[in-house]
């Protein structure tokens, strides 16, 4: 073979493992060998369509939209939600860089879904919805995405286990090489999913999310491997 | 064109880790050396531009995008490529490379090489290791044993500055080390526990790890960012920029030259010689030749080897140590990217402050006192403790006000370990040049042809089963195992391809790094290593360099280079 073959599909790491990764990082748990990380992989479906312009971009009203979605996810409390946090233009940020075609629409999607259904619910527009009836419109949507995404990570898990001690087969790309094709052969992610997953990055790593809604020490200068902790503390947000 | 200019006591290929090792202790033992490094200088402290951002300073959060993905189609496969340290990566499209079976390779093209972005654990190799060839009948015996390295290990750990606890165990020996970073409660909790175990055969130990935890001169001590991966303000992680280029600068017999490809060692048939090497300016694309009596290369275990493929062909086709017929074979790295995980319960009213930017460690069991597995050698493990923060949100139901206060709080105690595992070295797995293809610079690319085997396929299993019943055993809640894709090269801990040994027909090398068909051309990076046992490596390259090194000057002194 005289030039780099075009990688298959099961060898890319997807944008949800990218992400899983930064928030991994950012959350603390990196040098925890966290499945969830490891196995959520899956074949960037998209990436060989043309990208869908429509879907990649996002209007000021869009934004506003995202804004009061990430702020129903991420209310204000006694912290500010997620809106004070700019977290909408965050979303649309991601959406246009980090996502292919395929989770794109599946991002807008998940937009329009909200929207009809709180239309059908409540015969008002999502902007328009009062927050109780805003949280009545998502509290099913994340069951429901809760229990998709456990049943995809359980049958992740179980196929990755099956390969274990197998005999490595041939791994020229393209051909089958057990455990690495087998973990990835699983379908798109639940709108919703990809949503609250970006509210929350968005949220928990802007400056009011690390400071406000968590403690941030640029510097912590120290390591205190077993520190007092009152129930109700606030958690320390990551770093780099 | 050569000139006097031109001419060094010893000429050092590469700035990495072996590289920066080299210039210093060739250095301060008087010799004038150049360093030749192919990419880009990166300055102590005032290069690393992202080392003081905050989380919310980058527009993507450290993410990657799209087309940062289009721009690096082999970094994108793991976690390498992102936001944060980009510009500590090579270009896969400048300097592409043929994969004949996926092999992934992170490179670092600039000044300090990978020990920028480097693990930092530092683990000895005992006996065991250095065995284990012989006797197993595997490839050929490492033409050292422990004895021989164990006074360089001292020296790089000093120098370097290691934390690490001093545990007494055959297989993980212990060294010079600075106080541990310490295992937290919970991680102590089930050290303790695991002592009672397994016979009391498997522990449980702090990560030995290339971060200070006191100070040294010219570097603080860690100031627990866990952001090393960045570059070091404070120079509290070894790095080339840290420990080993200032030493050699100080001296003040130091030339560092970056934008310096080196694409070829000149070979005098004559004296059986190398006489120096031939170096392209990766900006001008101009060529000079440079002479020095001693060669050191330390430019990686894929480019030391791709520099020696292609020096002297008009003596041996198949380029300088080629002889042996094992140049360009028996590449090699850890396999892992396997382990479990599972909850901690209680320990409710403890947390942690500070950011370790290191973890646990477990020495490897497995194949020892006579234990027999159906797979030769084994592995350890790196691991960790911590409580959730709010990533663990994107997988828990609820959304709302007392959801995001509930998340704004730290969650209960997990505790993982992802083990690595020893690959067992094989002829058939190499590296050639591809003649077909050329980077950027117009030079032929490597072509790598690697892959594990049976023995790695099996020990998998131990690496996944073992830490479920460790977990499960020690009171763990909800253990899972996983096992990830892995495919050789991920480890970043490529090694082999230019293998020392006892016999020039079978090694490239001799017991002192030289080349046995040009004696005064060394080689001690990865590409030197005759197996991979399991710990990491870079400490090993450390002290097979500095031993090298202690010896090339030895032997200009008798005049016999």
């Amino acid at each position: 073979m005289s030039s780099t073959p075009e990688p298959i599909d099961a060898e890319l790491i997807s944008r949800r493992e990218a992400i899983m990764r930064v928030t991994a990082i950012l959350g603390g748990v990196a040098f925890v060998g966290s499945s969830a990380l490891l196995t959520g992989c899956r074949p960037d479906a998209g990436k060989k369509t043309a990208s869908d312009s429509t879907a990649a971009n996002f209007s000021a009203d869009d934004i506003a939209f995202l804004d009061e979605l990430a702020d129903t996810i991420l209310p204000p409390t006694s912290t500010p939600g997620a809106k004070a946090a700019k977290t909408g233009a965050f979303m649309a940020l991601m959406v246009r860089d980090t996502y292919y075609p395929d989770d794109q629409r599946r991002f807008r999607d998940g937009m329009q879904k909200i929207e009809d259904a709180t239309q059908k619910a409540y015969n008002v527009s999502f902007m328009k919805a009062t927050p109780a009836q805003r949280l009545a419109v998502l509290t099913p949507m994340d069951k429901e995405q809760w229990t998709q995404s456990q049943a995809q990570e359980d049958a992740e898990r179980k196929k990755a286990l099956a390969h274990l001690g197998e005999e490595r087969k041939e791994s020229a790309p393209g051909t089958d090489v057990g455990a690495a094709t087998a973990v990835q052969q699983n379908t798109g992610h639940h709108p919703f999913r990809l949503i609250k997953e970006l509210a929350l990055l968005g949220y928990f790593t802007s400056e009011i999310g690390c400071t406000q809604a968590q403690r941030y020490a640029e510097t912590p200068g120290r390591y205190d491997p077993c520190a007092p902790y009152k129930a109700g503390e606030k958690a320390w947000a990551g770093h780099a | 064109m050569t000139t006097d200019a031109n001419t060094y006591d010893a000429i050092v290929v590469g700035s990495g880790i072996s590289g920066g090792w080299a210039a210093k202790e060739l250095t301060e033992k008087g010799l004038r050396v150049l360093v030749l490094e192919r990419g880009q200088n990166i300055e102590h402290i005032k290069d690393y531009v992202n080392a003081t951002k905050n989380p919310w300073d980058y527009p993507h959060r450290g993410g990657r995008t799209v087309a940062m993905e289009e721009a690096y189609p082999v970094l994108k496969r793991d976690y390498a490529l992102n936001e944060k340290n980009l510009s500590y990566w090579a270009s896969d499209k400048d300097s592409p490379y043929t994969e004949v079976k996926r092999f992934d390779w992170y490179r670092g093209y600039h000044v300090g090489g990978r020990s920028l972005m480097w693990g930092r654990q530092s683990y000895r190799w005992s006996d065991i290791d250095f065995e284990g060839n012989l006797k197993d009948g595997i490839a050929v015996d490492w033409p050292i044993r422990y004895a021989d390295l164990a006074p360089w290990y001292d020296h790089v750990e000093r120098h370097a500055g290691i934390s690490g606890s001093h545990e007494n165990l055959p297989q993980l020996p212990d060294g010079q080390f600075q106080p541990a970073m310490p295992l937290n409660c919970a991680e102590d909790m089930i050290s303790q526990r695991v002592k009672k175990l397994f016979d009391g055969k498997r522990h449980i130990i702090p990560g030995r790890v290339a971060n200070l935890t006191q100070p040294k001169p010219g570097r603080s001590q860690c100031q627990y960012r866990d952001a090393c991966w960045l570059g070091c303000p404070y120079g509290a992680y070894f790095s080339t920029q840290s420990s080993t280029l200032p030493a050699a600068a100080k001296t003040g017999r130091l030339t560092l030259k970056p934008f310096a490809i080196v694409s070829e060692v000149l070979y005098d048939k004559d004296k059986k010689r190398a006489t120096g090497v031939r170096v392209m300016d990766a900006v001008t694309e101009q060529m000079s030749d440079y002479s020095a009596p001693v060669i050191f290369l330390c430019a990686s275990t894929l480019n030391s080897t791709w520099l020696l493929l292609r020096s002297a062909t008009d003596v041996w086709p198949g380029g300088l140590g080629s002889s042996s017929g094992e140049l360009g074979h028996n590449l090699m790295d850890h396999h892992f990217r396997v382990g479990a995980e599972g909850k901690i319960d209680g320990l409710e009213d403890k947390y942690t402050y500070g950011r370790r930017p290191n973890g646990f460690y477990i020495p490897r069991y497995r194949n020892l006192n006579g234990e027999k597995r159906p797979y030769l050698r084994g592995f350890g493990y790196q691991g960790g403790a911590g409580r959730d923060g709010w990533s663990r949100a994107v997988a828990e139901l609820g959304v709302g006000g007392q959801f995001k206060d509930a998340m704004s709080q730290p969650g209960g105690w997990t505790i993982g370990a992802t083990a690595f595992g020893e690959m067992l070295p094989n002829h058939a797995n190499t590296v050639t040049i591809d003649q077909n293809r050329k980077d950027k610079w117009g030079l032929p690319v490597h072509k790598i042809d690697c892959a594990t085997g049976e023995n790695e396929a099996l020990m998998r299993r131990d690496m996944a089963n073992d830490m479920a019943e460790l977990l499960d055993q020690a009171g763990v809640k909800d253990v899972k195992m996983y096992n990830a894709p892995c495919f050789p090269g991920m480890g970043i801990h490529e090694m082999g391809t230019a293998r020392m040994g006892r016999d020039p027909k079978t090694s490239v090398l001799n017991s002192h790094n030289q080349v046995w068909d040009a004696p005064n051309v060394f080689v001690t990076d990865g590409s030197c290593m005759v197996s991979t046992a399991c710990q990491n490596p870079s400490l090993t390259y450390m002290a097979l360099t500095a031993r090298a090194a202690d010896f090339a000057v030895n032997e200009l002194k008798r005049r016999n280079l």
